[in-house]
């Protein structure tokens, strides 16, 4: 089956295309540039680097912008959806949802609408053992973006390794926030993961922290030999 | 020992991940699961299991609905079985009963009809699902939505369907079912 995949790069579309190209065909990414920083859809912190992450995958990406305005931006979605109906023959979407069934439904509705498949390969599944996952399978993933206390600028751009893993189950535990950061809590980069060809080396970045949010913006980056 | 049923049009799909194994979440807290794909479970194999259950599949899948033939061992087996969406949906075709196109995605309020061992109350559900089931002389209806039928129970043999995906936010209908039926 042809499949594209919602890719923002972060760490939950990036695992699941790897899920769905062991089962089906993905013959492209689709990708919401956000210009609000607090959608309800989509991922936003270094989205510009999904194009260099689709590079280091060899797919075509087909790029949409929406102001991120609630519900409108599901138009945009929608958009990219048609195009990359028309321009590659797409049967099925996949997503990276694991909880939110506010994001599921909507994406289940506009593929019903435009008579496609809907796939959610991490729905349900446990959120640590997706870290350890990640982990174990040498994804290179850093948080690109920290929203909730207590979270704070120590945590921006480190990388998701066992250590690290245990600390947020530890917040989990502590403070009830989501280990994956579903309900917005963390945003994260894949910098490396096994079916890229190349992996991005970040040259410069710069911190913002403020209150109890911030994020790592990635602001030059390139693709380097693995 | 539970049979999870994978109802998936193929066997290791996509749809594996999303609609069988959170059911073996829920269900391995209670007692040992095994998957099984719709293609290969047949009426001897049934002696192992204390209860089966029949996962949903993806909206756009209606291989078993097409295979209606397959699921004899349904109308034979004593064993207890769960019908969750397309497994609902699959097992009421079975039993005779008729499908009519209805649509629902996303959290839908349930209301309790009759007492029973599964619910008490009024809840809300995860639904994703195309068609829903017409009432038949062989199955009780236990709840319903404002658009459809939501849980049914045959009125002889312990055989429940539940339209929406109680593997989303209505776990505990997973393991009343299994306790309730663990011999």
């Amino acid at each position: 089956m042809r499949l594209g995949v919602l890719f923002s790069g972060g760490k939950d579309s990036t695992l699941a295309l790897h899920y769905a190209i062991e089962k089906e065909e993905v013959v492209c990414l689709i990708t919401i540039l956000s210009k609000n920083k607090e959608s309800f859809m989509y991922h936003t912190p270094n989205i510009e680097i999904s194009m260099l992450q689709a590079k280091a995958l060899g797919l075509p990406q087909i790029t949409k912008t929406t102001q991120g305005e609630k519900e409108k931006e599901l138009l945009n979605l929608e958009d990219a959806i048609k195009e990359a109906t028309r321009k590659f023959q797409i049967e099925g979407v996949v997503t990276g949802a694991i909880e939110s069934v506010y994001q599921a439904e909507r994406v289940q509705r506009i593929c019903n609408r435009l008579g496609l498949w809907c796939f959610n390969p991490l729905w349900k599944q446990d959120q640590k053992a997706l870290l350890e996952e990640l982990a174990e399978k040498q994804f290179k993933v850093i948080i690109s973006g920290v929203f909730a206390y207590p979270l704070d600028e120590k945590w921006l751009g480190k990388q998701i390794d066992t250590k690290l893993i245990d600390r947020l189950i530890n917040l989990q535990q502590k403070y009830g926030l989501s280990p994956s950061g579903e309900g917005g809590e963390i945003e994260t980069t894949v910098l490396d993961a096994p079916l890229f060809k190349k992996k991005i080396e970040v040259l410069n970045y710069s911190v913002e922290f403020k209150g109890n949010s911030g994020v790592f913006i990635i602001k030059q980056a390139r693709l380097v030999s693995k | 020992m539970i049979l999870v049923v994978d109802m998936n049009w193929k066997k290791n799909s996509l749809g594996l991940n999303e609609f069988v194994l959170p059911i073996i979440t829920i269900a391995k807290t209670q007692d040992q699961c095994i998957i099984k794909h719709f293609l290969e479970v047949t009426n001897q194999d049934l002696s192992q299991f204390d209860s089966v259950i029949l996962s949903g599949t993806a909206l756009k899948d209606t291989a078993t609905l097409s295979q209606p033939e397959k699921f004899q061992w349904l109308k034979e087996t004593e064993k207890p079985v769960l019908g969750i969406c397309a497994g609902m949906e699959t097992m009421s075709v079975v039993f005779g009963m008729r499908l009519i196109q209805c649509l629902e995605i996303g959290m839908t309020q349930i209301k309790m009809l009759k007492e029973n061992p599964l619910f008490r109350e009024d809840f809300k559900a995860y639904s994703l699902h195309s068609y829903c089931v017409e009432p038949s002389k062989d199955f009780e209806v236990w709840a319903k939505s404002t658009k459809c039928i939501q849980i049914i129970k045959h009125k002889i043999k312990p055989i429940y369907g539940a339209l929406f995906h109680p593997e989303v936010r209505n776990p505990e209908l997973i393991k009343r079912f299994i306790v309730l039926n663990k011999s």
